[in-house]
């Protein structure tokens, strides 16, 4: 397959075009308002992709990712079900329960929300590109010491907001690690867990609270 | 009779979730993972009426969408759909966006009928739209159970009250939907489920597809939860079978987050009308109940397991000499109810609970010590006592509504009970035991999140001397030897004492073959390699003596209400529970977690929100169904009463029980009223302060 170019499409997006447009129109006068239609119409005969299949060239856990892939499949589908990748999961498609969470650079992003054309020339990180070599993280092997999961549906995208978080804030508290999987939804309730495990990957180890008493 | 071992190294300690690493690595494979080769995508279109006769179905135009390779109509000529949500066609192509286009291309003519229902309210009337034509959408002869005299004991009670308690339909939200991957070719159907029983779908699907049961293959490695919604094959499975034979490709076929708020299960709601009265000295005597609710379409029919119905146990944990209990179920024009997490008993907890405390006030006495007085359950007796002790109900209980200030705070208890239970007596596993040393122990069970797997692993270990990582635990495939479902907390005290019956007859095997006496621990690899070239296979069963039923559990709740914005915030959550003889404390603990959250998440935020005119559901979402965030998860603590003696008992549905009682009772104690409804929203708190006027109720 042909590699795609992601720095021409990423170049100018109609997004940081029309940006641009606001500062314009508040200060431009009527007479510029067909220069600004024939910017646009100029922007868009040369982004105007698919509706058929295009190439997608996804950096994914360090690898190239060379897709042919409809503009508005997502970058959660065409992790999911355009490659083997299927580690981020779909809980609701719709940005609201957070499974589907990767890393986008060093921001944890919702991939439903994503198109996976839009999300070429960044480095993407997914579950399965934390454990190198088969060695767990330490927060993953902290969601392990600490049971921070259950059924592990929600599991990748509490790991991705728990690792972000860890790069930027490496002493979290825990106010911290709520507000970063503040986007997460876990239906099993494993959120004790993982507030404890995210805490001992940053060094801080909560006292179990549980006791075990005889009945006689 | 056998015994467990009194003296353990695994058995009642933690041994760490054996599929942690693959869970959290990816490199678990979900059901809707699956990619089996050249798999298409299907989906369903659904009713947009809540009641509608649908004449025809085209699909034609679907199938000429690029990408389509099959199309499906929910059954032959004129039906009648009863929800909005219905399965009404499906369709399966090579791309997400080839079937929505598709769905969309899918002409349905049809007779909408105007004349539906989806208040439970409203359909009592008489005037009321009938569900099913020519049926009342309440049975017209509603169970009643009496004992004494009603009548006459109310004018004996020195105290009285009267409360209508009303709990929400719930919703199950698995964080994987329900759905499956099938391939029918023909050899037979393999279906890699989202499933709690592969051995139910197994025979549903064979039922609806007319098939051997030896045809069809249920598989399940992992799954995103369930509690009670997937057990059956549903219209979804069937569907995708279909779509599978028709397209002959594998087709995966998994419910959007839409999809799974209307049509697959919920937890029927209820309007509790309790008049509860005692004697002086505290004694409950008179308890009468006039209750309804409302499982949707159906009384559950999908719910493998049953217990999809409206009804609910009263007056729940206590003995009342003179009762009288009234319950119906009616029809509205919404998704059919499942089995849900304890059916029946955190409804029954919230009612009862809170007219405990409503009669405990009355009498002048203190809520726990009322409790105590009529709880005729020794285990609950010691669960209170402890747990008032760790908690300090003592110095911490203050009259309702006597603490100072904005934001007031209070404490609650409730107890509860999963009279059900127990275990599948139809439970085999196999052992294999290799020349090599490797073990694998086989059962066609499912691990649906709850350490299943782990709890196999940690009995194998036990018994054979070995450690839990030393056993390969294989489950979720009918290939394997039968098992149960996983609900009703029957999974843990049916796979136990299988897996210790399968590895004391492996054992003795082993060591009659070897010649060793004992094969066990340091011996294994030397007995394992007597057995020469052959392997060393066995089959065991459930034993009896080694399990028991019948939970109990008693949780305490300490709650922050702003009476200015009405905002309940849980401070602190106790939960004292037993469940016989603890086989892994950190799955174990994690499961009660589990049922605490859930049970807060019904006392505070979840509601299946259904729109009069319209008949829609409101909420099929995340925005609007709200679920507990970790923000909103307070401090959990745990009490875990040991009962060796009793053998293995489940914990899934008793830890979720009493939570919404412990936290309405809480928030009455904070703000001296009573917020009769769940979910206790700022709304209602506000309106029970008389500050805002209360809503028009459903």
């Amino acid at each position: 397959m042909k590699k795609s170019e992601p720095d021409n499409l990423g170049a100018q997006s109609r997004r940081t075009f029309f940006k641009s447009l606001g500062t314009v129109a508040a200060t431009a006068a009527t007479a510029q308002v067909q220069s600004v239609a024939d910017g646009l119409e100029k922007i868009n005969a040369e982004k105007v992709v698919g509706p058929n299949a295009v190439p997608v060239t996804l950096k994914v856990n360090g690898e190239n990712l060379r897709l042919l892939l409809e503009p508005r499949v997502t970058l959660l589908d065409a992790l999911r079900n355009y490659s083997s990748l299927t580690g981020a999961k779909e809980g609701c498609d719709r940005a609201t329960c957070g499974a589907c969470t990767v890393m986008f650079g060093d921001t944890p992003i919702y991939s439903c929300q994503k198109l996976a054309i839009e999300a070429q020339g960044v480095e993407i990180t997914t579950v399965e590109g934390l454990a190198k070599n088969e060695k767990l993280t330490r927060v993953q092997q902290a969601f392990l010491d600490k049971d921070a999961l259950m059924c592990g549906y929600c599991t990748p995208g509490f790991l991705m907001s728990v690792t972000a978080l860890l790069k930027k804030t490496p002493r979290p508290n825990a106010d911290d690690v709520k507000h970063a999987c503040a986007g997460n939804i876990c239906r099993c309730g494993t959120h004790p867990r993982i507030l404890q495990a995210a805490l001992k990957a940053a060094g801080v180890e909560m006292a179990s609270k549980t006791e075990v008493v005889d009945y006689v | 009779m056998s015994s467990w071992p009194t003296e353990t190294k695994y058995i009642s300690h933690s041994t760490k979730r054996i599929d942690a690493p693959a869970k959290l690595t990816g490199k678990a494979r979900y059901s809707s993972d699956i990619q089996a080769e050249d798999w298409l995508y299907g989906m369903i279109l659904r009713s947009k009426w809540p009641a509608a006769k649908v004449l025809s179905v085209d699909v034609d135009k679907a199938r000429q969408i690029p990408g389509i390779k099959a199309a499906v109509v929910v059954r032959d000529g004129a039906f009648t759909v009863r929800y909005y949500g219905e399965e009404i066609a499906a369709v399966a192509g090579t791309s997400k966006q080839s079937c929505l286009d598709a769905l969309r291309a899918i002409e349905v003519k049809a007779e909408v009928r105007h004349e539906f229902v989806v208040s439970e309210t409203e359909a009592l009337s008489e005037k009321s739209a009938q569900v099913w034509d020519g049926t009342p959408n309440a049975s017209a002869t509603p169970q009643i159970r009496e004992s004494g005299s009603v009548d006459t004991a109310f004018p004996e009670c020195a105290a009285v009250v009267e409360g209508f308690y009303t709990t929400p339909v719930q919703l199950h939200h698995p964080m994987e939907t329900s759905g499956n991957t099938i391939l029918w070719t023909d050899d037979g159907v393999t279906a890699w489920s989202s499933t709690q029983g592969i051995s139910s779908v197994r025979d549903g699907l064979a039922g609806s597809l007319q098939l051997d049961h030896s045809k069809v293959r249920v598989i399940t490695e992992y799954m995103g939860g369930g509690f009670g919604a997937k057990f059956g094959a549903g219209v979804e499975g069937i569907l995708a079978a279909q779509l599978s034979k028709a397209a002959k490709a594998p087709v995966r076929l998994m419910l959007t987050r839409f999809d799974q708020a209307l049509a697959v299960g919920n937890r029927p709601s209820s309007f509790q009308k309790i008049k509860m009265g005692a004697l002086a000295d505290g004694t409950l005597h008179a308890f009468e109940a006039e209750n309804y609710g409302t499982a949707g379409i159906g009384g559950g029919a999908d719910a493998g397991g049953g217990g999809g119905g409206a009804d609910i146990p009263m007056p729940y944990l206590y003995k009342v000499p003179n009762t009288r209990v009234k319950q119906s179920g009616v029809a509205i024009n919404a998704g059919s109810a499942r089995a849900f997490r304890a059916p029946g008993n955190p409804p029954a907890s919230f009612g009862m609970e809170s007219a405990m405390d409503d009669l405990a006030v009355k009498l002048g006495m203190d809520p726990l010590e009322f409790r105590l007085k009529n709880d005729p359950n020794p285990i609950r007796q010691r669960e209170y006592k402890l747990g008032a002790e760790k908690f300090g109900w003592k110095s911490k209980y203050q009259k309702p509504g006597s603490s100072s200030g904005v934001v007031k705070t209070g404490i609650g208890c409730a107890g509860g009970a999963w009279p059900a239970g127990g275990a599948s007596r139809d439970t085999h596993g196999d052992a294999q035991i290799n020349p090599d040393g490797s073990i694998e122990i086989r059962l066609g069970v499912q691990d649906i999140g709850t350490g299943t797997r782990t709890v196999i692993a940690v009995v194998a270990a036990e018994i054979l001397g070995l450690k839990p990582e030393q056993i390969t635990v294989r489950v979720g495939d009918t290939n394997f030897p039968p098992g149960p479902g996983s609900g009703g907390s029957t999974t843990c005290p049916s796979v136990s004492p299988t897996v210790f019956d399968i590895c004391t007859k492996a054992l003795q095997q082993l060591q009659t073959r070897s010649g060793l006496a004992d094969a066990r621990g340091e011996n294994w690899f030397a007995a394992c390699k007597k057995l020469g070239v052959s392997p060393l296979v066995v089959h065991g069963q459930w034993q009896p003596g080694l399990s028991a039923d019948r939970a109990c559990g008693v949780q305490f709740a300490g709650v922050d209400v702003d009476t200015e914005t009405g905002l309940v915030t849980v401070k602190r959550i106790l939960g004292v529970h037993d469940c016989g003889l603890i086989i892994n404390q950190i799955t174990l603990e994690s499961q009660i977690n589990g049922g605490i959250i859930m049970g807060l998440g019904y006392a505070l935020y979840e509601e299946r929100v259904m729109d009069d005119l319209s008949g829609v559901v409101l909420n099929p979402n995340f925005e609007t169904y709200k679920l507990p965030g970790i923000a909103d998860v307070p401090d959990i603590e745990i009490v875990l009463i040991n009962m060796p003696e009793r053998g293995v008992i489940g914990i899934g549905e008793p830890a979720t029980v009493p939570t919404a009682g412990a936290i309405a009772n809480a928030v009455a104690n904070a703000i001296g009223v009573r917020v009769c409804s769940l979910p206790i929203t700022p709304a209602k708190v506000l309106a029970a302060l008389g500050k805002v006027p209360p809503a028009a109720t459903a």
